[in-house]
């Protein structure tokens, strides 16, 4: 099953070669990464997504924890979460394309932030399955260049 | 506050957590700190090359249960120490090794003698640094060994640039150390204990099976009140040897692949087992869903990433051991249901099994006349050292016969690599162990394949007046290799036949020790007693029985009653 786990550690040198040398090193997967400072600079959040069944998800969030400049451990998929990532996607776009991408990008509430006579860069934001599904319709008009965030996310607020 | 050099400044850290001895290997970079140590109270060991530094250390932290402290330089220094701070880390034993680094301004350039080593060792040190301002360095050291003994213990290394530690700073005094994302649990949670100990008045076949924890908490006590008060059989891993003692009636002794017949029926009819600081590693488990099938599992450890990790737990305690089983006795001490002479009656059909098994296949060997059987050579020097020497063993045959035929009746006299298997550990181990307990006879049983992996620290033990006992089981193969050969690859001895082998008594005699050599049963006593009453470091060359096999065995990845026996 897949798993969105959070971690805050400390913003030092090394800390990064860490978390991947574990999961490298105990065989564990990584379907993406997302990393950056909190509002503290000395703390970054590591939001990664791995996948397991539950007791290779056990393992993975106790062996993260005894690392020692890691500060906080959470499997945000326990609970209610929201999660985002972000793609860039270099579409073609030719004449008797054009309009059939820009329809497509509105459906997804993407936005155009690039044109050339070719082609158009398109930021679309979303739920990872979101990010699929508008890559997969422009596949077949032509992606010439993809980069994407990797997820990140953020438990939900008690409703209490 | 008074301002001294950043090596100065070490060695007073140093002499502050209490370090007497350090091993190491100077060079370019550490030239600083090895005149700073010059003039301290600190012990230098000069050793003949770097791993058997950090064994040395390792050595002495497994007798004292202290941190052991290794000194190298940078680039091959640092590399050549990485197998034995592998070996510390794989048994959880407390070490800081302090590392030289090409100065600051040359990182990362491919400099003379650099290379990354906290890069490097990040999957096998506990924790590591790189200390690039001298402002950190005091504190970083402080760091370093309150990590290396807390929690589960392990080796933590220091990588010291040059010109870091030939500035001056402030040497400010040492305060508590608080680490906010450090907490190892030490204190177990109440309801765990009181669950375990119902589950323990309840049980009909219970097996205490217990690890190098035990050791490493100083828990034997403890531990020995809770078996002896319930009554309860007890199996050691290679790491726990000593633990409980190994000539008590309870003691079922090793478990495993080469644990006796005994401890491994005992564990596959066990209906609870408490695993106590051990962490059912593939050579404890053999097949894993065959391992203790008819058991509920206690599982104490200080370690929550030990615990379920290879078997499923039903009653975990992240705790000390120590505390822990002082919490479990004291439950029971407490306890209106505990009845002790009803629970040893109850235990009794338990351990006349037990004792049926034994019976059945003893921990034992062919006996061939004049031949020199290697069991029989540990069997007398348990004999003439009264049980009571430290033992150091190389990795191998001999490793597995010290275990099976030495008994152990105490903590800490026992360091062997056991997570690792690092052929070369036992002779600088043992030095280590000397130097700490000058007056404790101290042996390294050895295979003649891994004694050459160090052989070159018999200068070291030289130096040092060292007096160590290095017992060779002298078959000419790497013996262990082979015997899986002979059993499971048709004799098809590939590289394991060591066609020359040096006359060990010469060369122990060209480091100026002394050589001995027995060839047949009869000169095995007499070697090993002149050996004891020599003042020297002492080589002993025991021609054995050549293609003598560990028994038992479960051969990997079968079931731990699957057993070849004797």
């Amino acid at each position: 099953m897949k798993h969105t786990i959070s971690v805050l550690l400390q913003n030092k040198p090394g800390v990064l070669s860490r978390v991947t040398g574990l999961f490298s090193g105990r065989g564990f997967n990584i379907e993406s990464l997302s990393v950056a400072e909190t509002l503290e600079s000395s703390i970054s959040c590591l939001t990664l997504v791995t996948r397991g069944d539950e007791a290779i998800i056990e393992q993975i969030t106790k062996q993260l924890h005894k690392l020692i400049d890691v500060i906080k451990v959470t499997d945000i998929s326990d609970s209610e979460y929201v999660e985002r990532e972000m793609v860039l996607i270099r579409v073609k776009a030719e004449a008797q394309t054009r309009a059939e991408v820009l329809r497509v990008i509105d459906i997804f509430r993407g936005k155009v932030v690039d044109v050339s006579p070719k082609s158009y860069a398109v930021e679309v934001t979303g739920s990872a399955s979101k990010v699929q599904a508008i890559i997969d319709i422009l596949k077949p008009i032509g992606i010439q260049e993809i980069v994407r965030t990797g997820t990140i996310a953020m438990a939900r607020a008690s409703k209490k | 506050m008074e301002k001294i050099s950043g090596s100065q400044a070490i060695i007073r850290c140093l002499q502050e957590e209490g370090v007497k001895i350090i091993f190491g290997f100077p060079g370019g970079a550490v030239i600083d700190l090895y005149d700073a140590l010059m003039d301290s109270e600190i012990t230098n060991v000069l050793v003949r090359h770097e791993q058997g530094a950090v064994h040395a250390a390792d050595g002495l932290a497994r007798v004292t249960g202290e941190v052991g402290v290794a000194l190298l330089t940078s680039g091959p220094g640092a590399t050549n120490g990485v197998t034995a701070i592998a070996t510390a880390y794989m048994d959880s034993i407390p070490l800081v090794i302090l590392t030289g680094q090409v100065p600051t301004a040359l990182i990362g350039n491919d400099a003379f003698q650099e290379v990354d080593i906290v890069g490097i060792t990040r999957p096998c040190t506990k924790h590591n640094y790189l200390v690039k301002d001298v402002k950190d360095l005091v504190p970083t050291l402080r760091e370093a060994f309150h990590i290396a003994r807390t929690g589960r213990p392990g080796p933590v290394l220091v990588d010291l640039p040059k010109d870091v530690v030939a500035k001056m700073v402030d040497f400010t005094e040492k305060k508590p150390i608080r680490m906010q994302n450090y907490q190892p649990t030490y204190e177990p949670h109440p309801g765990q204990i009181e669950k375990a100990c119902k589950k323990i008045l309840k049980a009909k076949n219970p097996v205490l099976y217990v690890g190098g924890g035990v050791i490493l908490s100083n828990a034997s006590e403890e531990l020995t009140e809770l078996a002896k008060k319930l009554n309860i059989p007890v199996t050691m891993t290679l790491m726990g040897l000593g633990g409980f003692p190994g000539s008590d009636p309870l003691s079922m002794g090793m478990l495993g692949m080469h644990g006796s017949y005994t401890a491994n029926m005992a564990v596959a009819h066990s209906d609870l087992l408490i695993a106590v600081g051990a962490r059912f590693d593939d050579r404890v488990t053999g097949r894993l869903d065959a391992f203790a099938p008819h058991a509920t599992i206690i599982h104490i450890d200080i370690d929550p990433t030990s615990i379920s990790k290879n078997v499923k737990v039903d009653i975990p305690i992240v705790a000390d051991c120590k505390n822990a089983l002082l919490a479990i006795n004291t439950w029971f001490n407490n306890s209106a249901d505990f009845n002790r002479d009803q629970i040893i009656a109850s235990h009794e059909p338990w351990l006349a099994t037990i004792d049926e098994w034994t019976k059945k296949h003893p921990m034992c060997y062919i006996d061939e006349g004049e031949i020199i059987k290697p069991q029989y050579v540990i069997e007398m020097l348990d004999k003439l050292t009264h049980g009571d020497a430290i033992i150091t063993t190389e990795v191998g045959q001999n490793q597995m016969w010290a275990a099976q035929f030495y008994k152990f009746n105490k903590p800490r006299q026992w360091a062997t690599s056991g997570g690792l298997g690092t052929m070369g550990y036992g002779l600088p181990a043992a030095i280590g162990a000397k130097m700490a307990f000058p007056d404790k006879t101290v042996i390294d049983v050895a295979g003649d394949g891994s004694i050459q992996m160090n052989i070159q620290e018999l200068a070291t033990a030289k130096q040092y007046k060292c007096p160590v006992k290095v017992a060779i089981l002298n078959n000419n193969y790497l013996g262990m290799v082979r015997q899986w050969q002979e059993l499971f690859y048709n004799k098809r001895y590939a590289g394991t036949v060591m066609e020359v082998t040096p006359d060990f008594v010469m060369l122990a005699q060209a480091y100026g020790a002394v050589g001995l050599r027995a060839t047949k049963k009869s000169e095995v006593e007499a070697v090993i007693k002149e050996a004891l009453a020599t003042d020297n470091t002492v080589m002993m060359d025991f021609v054995i029985a050549r293609e003598e096999c560990v028994f038992p065995m479960v051969p990997a990845g079968k079931a731990t009653t699957d057993m070849l026996l004797v």
